[in-house]
């Protein structure tokens, strides 16, 4: 149950092109430790900037 | 045999209830049947077809390095797993489409819309989103323009960034005239969909400032708030001196959607497009699946006819045969061109293994099918003399129940005055007549099944205007975003030209392209709402034609590729689709041009304009000679507009022809994929 939660709330983000900031963490402490990571706040930020910011983000059917 | 056993069952009822929907006439065919048809066809399509493309003809390797591997950077690039990466997926190409064109191909009967939604997404749509998807994919993820400069030639490339261009602004007058027509002297409706800019602004700061990056919090509030502007929206309208205010002509609607687009697209994104786009997402998803068990339970039976008189091509709500014009009035829903903008966008990098793409690609198309084919039932469980009299241009059907109760009888769907007044009393609206779009006939239709469910009758008021509110939203958000894209497409075209015009090289250049953008689309839309045949009559085709052809550009890309990999006897699997395509879109385009018949042929419209001028008359709903002149301009530009296209699609033709020739006469494999022994760029 807790675990479909979790899906659904994954998928939820997903579909507004939110990214994933625990996957973010991840990638930064696999592969770049030491380096500075975003905070939440800051990395929401990034993706809203990233989604609605290029050429690619039409949708219409 | 065991294994294949079940999927042989599937595949027989599927095409049985096909068959039988093909044959049983009468009053009491179900909606049901429709679905199930459709739901097993797509199942064994996605177990076979699917997986023949992905295994046998594409050479999917799950052991490849993607994108998101490859250059995984924990934001753009990212390995996503599949569950999740299918709802993204499905979240971007589901949007007003796959809603709107069955709706409008309802006019012909339920059949031909469906039998060419299932066999065009099963052999075309799918397969071209799949393939986009694919190619993107062993390309770090590259656009389609991109892709089609890489395996087709620079010129091709920028003739397929032009084309998608004027693509765009197509798509974006004919969504903006949907929402016109919806809400047109419709202050409830108005009124709602007002109420979530400052809702929408509210939750940008809340996102932005109070509690940053809560979008689950901030848009259950949202939400409460939007109920709650569907539930009081009828108090304002009801309000001598709120209801006027939100009552709008056409034309004041057309002018105050243009300000918005213009203001809009150049707001910060957080502050109103992207909360809204939370809102009409969830909205969307929320309506899409309660339409669907909606429809699984209350099993509503089918009123309109499996076949209508107007297969001919006499219809009302758009002219044309069913060849070629079915097939560009059902664009999305069967194949859209504009998925392969998507296909080659976010998904491809963050796509974890080759082996999730027929799911992400092939399966979404096909949810993406579903989707219109509920439309198509939604609008086919209505009386079908309501839904002639709500689509039919106000030319054909007059303004007022008694007129168009006469002339849609005339049209052999026997309706009353009373049946139209009621509707719009039970909807609470002033009228519903000439509504079209699908929008308004969907809504109709969804309050319909949702009152069955919940509340009854009295609660189809409120159902009707959610219906409204869900749609109208989500193409707002179509429209403010698409300007935004369609800024980039045309700073990338000038700056081709004039370097200092790109992306990122000051405000003049971005508020000039913007500027640009709105008033190509608002040209289109304010041709489309003072046409007196209606305007969707006009621009829908030509949405589909551009639309489709875009899908034939994608799916020639596609092909070359097949060459290029030296997998040109499994090419059929591409160049059947790209066939049919060209031949509807070619033909669609030339009729729409020459064809002799005024309510079809732009210049045969122009002439019959003319001629009447040149003898001082008016002609049909035109009211002055300043409309006489502009209907002229109008039918010259829409023609020219269609040989731009007819252009397009002929010269990417040319370039796919030579790259698939110079693909053969090469000794080995040609394509530009990434090696699949690079190691990963750190």
């Amino acid at each position: 149950m807790k675990r479909a939660l979790v899906l659904m709330r994954r998928i939820a983000r997903a579909m507004l092109g939110l990214g994933d900031y625990e996957a973010y963490c991840r990638h930064m402490a696999d592969h770049h430790a030491g380096a500075p990571v975003m905070t939440r706040a800051q990395f929401f930020r990034n993706r809203q900037d990233a989604r609605y910011g290029g050429a690619g983000t039409g949708k219409c059917c | 045999m065991k294994q294949h056993g079940p999927w042989i069952a599937l595949a027989l009822a599927g095409l049985g209830a096909l068959a039988n929907l093909a044959v049983m006439r009468g009053e009491n065919v179900n909606a049901l049947w429709l679905v199930f048809a459709a739901v097993s066809c797509f199942l064994v399509a996605y177990r076979y077809y699917a997986l023949y493309i992905a295994h046998v003809v594409l050479g999917i390797d799950g052991t490849r390095p993607t994108p998101a591997v490859r250059r995984a950077d924990g934001l753009d690039y990212v390995a996503t797993d599949r569950v999740v990466l299918f709802g993204h997926h499905f979240a971007a190409i589901a949007g007003a489409g796959p809603l709107v064109g069955p709706v409008l191909a309802a006019q012909m009967g339920y059949l031909p819309g469906t039998l060419w939604i299932v066999f065009g997404v099963v052999l075309a749509g799918a397969v071209q989103d799949f393939m986009v998807l694919f190619i993107s994919m062993r390309r770090d993820g590259k656009s389609l323009g991109e892709l089609v400069r890489l395996e087709m030639g620079n010129a091709a490339g920028t003739i397929a960034l032009f084309g998608t261009f004027m693509i765009m602004v197509i798509v974006l007058a004919v969504l903006a005239l949907i929402v016109v027509k919806a809400l047109a002297e419709s202050p409830w409706g108005l009124f709602t969909v007002a109420a979530t800019v400052p809702l929408a602004l509210f939750m940008g700061l809340y996102t932005r400032f109070v509690r940053p990056g809560r979008v689950g919090e901030v848009s259950i509030l949202g939400l409460i708030g939007l109920f709650a502007a569907i539930v009081y929206g009828q108090q304002i309208a009801a309000s001598p001196v709120w209801g006027p205010i939100f009552t709008l002509t056409p034309v004041q609607l057309c002018w105050v959607l243009i300000g918005y687009g213009a203001v809009a697209s150049v707001l910060p994104v957080w502050l109103l497009l992207a909360p809204r786009d939370y809102l009409s997402t969830f909205l969307k998803i929320g309506a899409i699946a309660a339409l669907a068990v909606g429809i699984a339970i209350t099993a509503p039976p089918l009123r309109m006819p499996a076949l209508t008189a107007f297969v001919a091509g006499n219809g009302p709500v758009w002219a044309g045969g069913l060849f070629p014009f079915l097939f560009i009035t059902i664009a999305c829903g069967a194949v859209s061109g504009f998925h392969a903008l998507i296909s080659s966008g976010t998904t491809p990098k963050l796509i974890a293994t080759e082996d999730d793409a027929p799911m992400i690609g092939y399966g979404a198309m096909l949810m993406e099918a579903f989707v219109a084919i509920m439309a198509l039932v939604g609008a086919s469980i209505i009386d079908p003399g309501v839904y002639f009299a709500m689509n039919s241009p106000a030319a054909v059907v007059g303004t007022d129940p008694a007129h168009a109760a006469v002339a849609v009888s005339a049209m052999g769907f026997a309706v009353t005055p009373d049946t139209i007044a009621h509707v719009a009393r039970e909807v609470g609206e002033k009228t519903i007549i000439s509504r079209a779009g699908g929008a308004p006939t969907l809504a109709v239709g969804m309050a319909e099944i949702f009152s069955h469910l919940f509340g009854g009758a009295a609660m189809k008021a409120f159902w009707y205007h959610f219906a409204i509110l869900f749609e109208a939203l989500f193409i707002l958000t179509a429209v403010d975003a698409g300007t935004r894209a369609g800024r980039f497409m045309l700073q990338d075209l000038i700056g081709l030209a004039v370097p200092s015009f790109r992306a990122g090289k000051g405000a003049l250049p971005s508020l000039v392209c913007t500027g640009l953008c709105v008033a190509a689309w608002g040209f289109f839309l304010y041709q489309g709402v003072t046409d007196p045949m209606g305007g969707v009559n006009t621009l829908w085709p030509v949405f589909g034609i551009s639309n489709q052809m875009l899908a034939a550009v994608a799916l020639m890309l596609s092909s070359v590729v097949l060459f290029r990999m030296k997998q040109q006897r499994h090419a059929w699997v591409t160049l059947l689709p790209t066939a049919w395509l060209l031949i509807c879109t070619v033909s669609a385009g030339v009729l729409k041009i020459a064809s002799a018949d005024p309510r079809v042929g732009f210049l045969a419209h122009a002439g019959k304009v003319k001629a009447a001028l040149d003898r001082g008359e008016l002609l049909g709903p035109a009211k002055s000679m300043a409309q006489m002149h502009q209907m002229l301009v109008n039918d010259r530009i829409d023609a020219g507009l269609c040989a731009l296209f007819l252009a397009v699609v002929a010269s990417v033709l040319v370039f796919a022809i030579r790259a698939c020739f110079q693909a053969v006469a090469f000794d080995r494999p040609s394509v530009h994929e990434i090696p699949d022994t690079l190691v990963p760029a750190e």
